[in-house]
C-alpha cells in the first residue's frame, strides 16, 4: 500500500520524494502518527496547492482522499458531516440535488474538504460571507499524540487548524454549514472595464449588490488600457428567475469534462504573442453589459475544470501563482504592482481581481480586507524571480500578504512581516505538537 | 528546501576552497539574503579566506574539517553536515588533485594520491551523500570530473584515468537516485584559469570560473545531468574521442 512517490504541487515544481500512505481508518492513522519518524507526516488532498505545501519530502504524506464519505446531511439546518477526504465537486454532485451549495467555492471543484480548512479557502462570495472556516461548525483532528479532537470555533487550535496549512494535525471530519439554494445555477452580470480605475471603482461601488464578485484582469495591457478587464457578479438563481424549460431540472449538477491536456506539452508554446492574443480575443469577445445571464454553477465557478490537467499546458518547466493582498487604500500599490507585471511581460493568462471582507479568526489564514490579485506564471525567464522579489517589498511595504497555498518561492524572512500572528500561532503549534510531527516541505522551507 | 525559481536555502561544498565552487555558490545564493553555505576543507589560510570571501557576500558560512586524503574525515565531515539541521538543498562535490603528470605515471605514491584524492575519495563521498540526501527525499549533488576523462592524453592521463572513473560513478549515482528525488550534475569543464592551473599554459577555449559558475547554476535549474563548460567542448571532445589513434597522438594536446 505504502509506496514512495515523487509529489508536486499543481505549479509541478520543486517536487520531492515521500512515502505515500493511502488512509483507511482512524485507527490506522492512530498508529501512524504515534509511529512517526524524524521527517514527520502530512495529510495531503487532491494537490491543488501550487507550490510545496502538500509535499514531506524523506517523511510520510498520507493520501486523505480514498475517506470521502458523507456521513451526515441534515436539509433543514443546512448541516452536513464529511470526511476529509470528500472533494467539493462531490459535495455538489451529492448535495445540490438536494439544495444545499458549499459555503465557499474556489475557482476548481477539485479540493479536498481537508484542504479547505487547512488552506482557509476563499471564493467569489468573501466579501459577505468570509472564508471557508467560517462555515465550519466542527471538526475532527488527530493530533501529534494521537488523540482525535473535536474542535469548535470556540478553541484556539480549531483557529490555528483553519489556515494552518495541514501542520497541527490530520483534520479527519468536518461539520459544515452549508448554502441553500433553489437552483444549480447563477444570475450573472458582466461589464468591460476599460482600464484599472474603471475597475476598481465600480468594484467598490457595485460589489456589496452581489453575493459573487470576480474580475479578470489583463496583465498584458499596456498604457491607457493597463488593468483592463471584465467584471462579472452574481446571485443564485432563484427557481423564479430560471426560464421555464429549466424549471424541472433546477437543481441538477452534470458538469462535463470537455477535454485532457496531454501530458506532454511542448515548453514556449506560450509566449508574450500567444497569450496576449488569447487576452486580446477574451476581452472583444465580452459583452460591454450584460444583465441578469443565467449561467450554471460551473461554468460561472469553475471554468477552468472543464480542462482536465490544464497545469500541463505549462510543460515541463511549470509554472506558479503569485497571489497577494493589499489592504483597501493602496490602490497604488495594486497599480503598481500591476505596472510592474505589464512591462516585464511576465504575467499569463488573465488576472483574477477580487475584494476581501473581513478576516476569519485564523491565524495564518491568508485574507485580509482589501483587494486580492492572483496570476499564473511560466517558470523560465531569468528575470522572473527578481520581479516577484521586487513585488513581495510593495506588498509588505503596504502591510499586505501572500497566499501559502500558491507560495512555491518566498523567502523565509518575509513570513513573519506578511503574518504578524506567526508567532502567537507558533505557541499553539508547539504545544499541540512538541515533536512536530506535522511538517512540510512548505514549512522547512518558510521556517514556519 | 530549494524553491520554484531555484533559489536555495543551503549549500555544502566539500573541497570548500576550490575557485569553480566558491564562483558557483556565490552565483547559487544571488538573489536571497542569508544563504548558509558549510565550506568542508582543510583548515588554514585558503578555508578562511573563502570564508571572508562568501561572508562579505552576506552568506552565512559554516566551516567542517575534512580532508580528501584522511578516509575518516569523510564520514566524521559529511554526518556532522547533515546534524547540523536544516535540509540541504545542493552538494558540490568539488575536490581534486591536477598532480604532476610525469611523477603520476612513474612513481606509485604520486599515482595512488591521484587515484585517492579524484577518485577513491569522491565515490566514497557520493555514496554517503546519496544517502543523506536521500533520507530527505530532495536535493542535488554537483560532481565536478572534467574533459580529461573523455579521451587519455598522453599529458595528463593519470589524473584524466580518475576523472573518468569518478565521471562514471557519478553518472551512473544520477541515474540511481532518479527515483528519489535526488538530482545528479555531472560537470565536465575544459581548462579553467583557477589555482589548480595556475602556471600552466591555457589550453583553447579555456574559461573562467566564472563561466563554469554560470554553466553550473543554469543546467542545476534546468535538471540537467551533464553540463560541459563551455558547451562547445562538447563537440569538440566528441569528435577527439573518434579521431583515429595516430592522428589524436599527433595533435598538439
Amino acid at each position: 500500500m505504502d509506496a514512495r512517490r515523487e509529489l508536486r504541487g499543481w505549479g509541478r515544481t520543486n517536487p520531492s520524494v515521500a512515502m505515500v500512505h493511502a488512509a483507511s481508518d482512524d485507527a490506522d492513522l492512530v498508529r501512524l502518527v504515534t509511529a512517526a519518524g524524524a521527517r514527520g507526516v502530512l495529510a495531503r488532498g487532491l494537490g491543488r496547492s501550487y507550490g510545496d505545501a502538500a509535499q514531506n519530502g524523506g517523511g510520510v504524506v498520507v493520501d486523505m482522499t480514498s475517506r470521502h464519505r458523507i456521513l451526515s446531511v441534515d436539509t433543514v439546518t443546512a448541516l452536513v458531516e464529511v470526511e476529509a477526504g470528500a472533494s467539493l465537486d462531490q459535495l455538489m454532485r451529492q448535495l445540490l440535488p438536494l439544495g444545499l451549495f458549499v459555503p465557499v467555492s474556489p475557482g476548481t471543484r477539485q479540493v479536498t474538504v481537508g484542504g479547505a480548512v487547512a488552506a482557509d479557502i476563499h471564493g467569489k462570495n468573501h466579501h459577505v460571507d468570509g472564508s471557508f472556516g467560517r462555515h465550519v461548525v466542527s471538526m475532527d483532528l488527530l493530533c501529534a499524540d494521537g488523540t482525535i479532537r473535536t474542535l469548535t470555533p470556540e478553541s484556539e487550535l480549531f483557529w490555528a487548524t483553519v489556515g494552518g496549512m495541514g501542520l497541527t494535525g490530520l483534520v479527519l471530519r468536518v461539520t459544515l454549514r452549508m448554502k441553500k439554494v433553489e437552483s444549480a445555477y447563477c444570475l450573472v452580470d458582466t461589464e468591460r472595464c476599460a482600464n484599472l480605475d474603471d475597475l476598481l471603482q465600480r468594484m467598490a461601488e457595485g460589489d456589496h449588490r452581489y453575493t459573487y464578485s470576480v474580475a479578470w484582469v489583463d496583465c498584458l495591457a499596456r498604457g491607457a488600457t493597463l488593468g483592463r478587464s471584465v467584471l462579472t457578479r452574481g446571485w443564485p438563481a432563484t427557481l423564479e428567475q430560471l426560464p421555464r424549460t429549466l424549471g424541472d431540472h433546477a437543481l441538477d449538477f452534470r458538469p462535463r469534462q470537455l477535454a485532457v491536456a496531454p501530458a506532454v506539452f511542448p515548453s514556449g508554446l506560450l509566449n508574450r504573442a500567444t497569450v496576449a492574443a488569447f487576452n486580446e480575443a477574451w476581452y472583444r469577445k465580452a459583452p460591454r453589459e450584460r444583465r441578469g445571464e443565467i449561467q450554471s454553477i460551473a461554468a460561472f465557478f469553475h471554468p477552468l475544470d472543464a480542462v482536465a490537467q490544464w497545469n500541463r499546458i505549462y510543460g515541463p518547466r511549470g509554472f506558479l501563482q503569485y497571489q497577494f493582498v493589499v489592504p483597501f487604500g493602496a490602490e497604488d500599490t495594486l497599480r503598481r504592482c500591476i505596472q510592474m507585471l505589464s512591462d516585464t511581460g511576465q504575467a499569463s493568462f488573465l488576472a483574477v481581481l477580487k475584494r476581501f471582507g473581513p478576516s476569519s479568526a485564523g491565524h495564518l489564514s491568508f485574507p485580509t480586507p482589501g483587494w486580492t490579485l492572483a496570476l499564473d506564471i511560466p517558470l523560465g525567464a531569468p528575470v522572473l524571480g527578481g520581479l516577484l522579489d521586487r513585488l513581495d517589498e510593495e506588498v509588505m511595504t503596504a502591510g499586505g500578504r501572500e497566499y501559502l497555498a500558491k507560495d512555491s518561492r518566498l523567502p523565509a524572512s518575509s513570513i513573519a512581516r506578511m503574518y504578524p500572528r506567526l508567532d502567537e500561532w507558533r505557541g499553539i503549534r508547539a504545544s499541540a505538537d512538541p515533536r512536530g510531527v506535522f511538517t512540510s516541505d512548505l514549512s522547512r522551507r518558510l521556517g514556519l | 528546501m530549494k524553491d520554484a525559481i531555484g533559489n536555495v536555502q543551503r549549500v555544502v561544498v566539500l573541497g570548500g576552497t576550490s575557485d569553480i565552487a566558491l564562483a558557483t555558490v556565490t552565483k547559487l545564493a544571488a538573489e536571497r539574503r542569508g544563504v548558509h553555505v558549510t565550506l568542508a576543507a582543510r583548515p588554514g589560510e585558503r578555508r578562511v579566506a573563502a570564508t571572508t570571501a562568501l561572508e562579505a557576500l552576506g552568506l552565512q558560512v559554516s566551516e567542517v574539517d575534512f580532508d580528501a586524503t584522511d578516509r575518516a574525515s569523510y564520514e566524521r565531515a559529511i554526518s556532522a553536515i547533515f546534524e547540523a539541521g536544516g535540509d540541504v538543498d545542493v552538494v558540490m562535490v568539488a575536490f581534486g588533485l591536477l598532480g604532476d603528470q610525469l611523477q603520476a605515471w612513474r612513481d606509485v605514491d604520486a599515482a595512488l594520491e591521484l587515484v585517492q584524492v579524484n577518485y577513491a575519495a569522491a565515490v566514497a563521498c557520493g555514496v554517503l551523500v546519496a544517502e543523506k540526501l536521500r533520507a530527505q527525499g530532495h536535493g542535488a549533488i554537483i560532481a565536478m570530473s572534467s574533459v580529461a576523462g573523455e579521451r587519455p592524453r598522453r599529458t595528463n592521463f593519470v589524473y584524466g584515468s580518475t576523472k573518468a572513473g569518478m565521471d562514471a560513478f557519478y553518472t551512473g549515482l544520477g541515474d540511481a537516485l532518479s527515483t528519489d528525488g535526488v538530482h545528479v550534475l555531472v560537470v565536465r569543464p575544459g581548462f579553467v584559469r583557477t589555482k589548480m592551473t595556475r602556471g600552466l599554459a591555457a589550453a583553447p577555449l579555456s574559461q573562467t570560473p566564472e563561466q563554469v559558475a554560470d554553466a553550473i547554476v543554469a543546467g542545476l535549474r534546468a535538471g540537467r545531468r551533464t553540463v560541459w563548460a563551455p558547451p562547445a567542448m562538447r563537440w569538440v571532445m566528441f569528435v577527439l574521442r573518434h579521431l583515429p589513434h595516430a592522428v589524436f597522438t599527433r595533435l598538439p594536446v
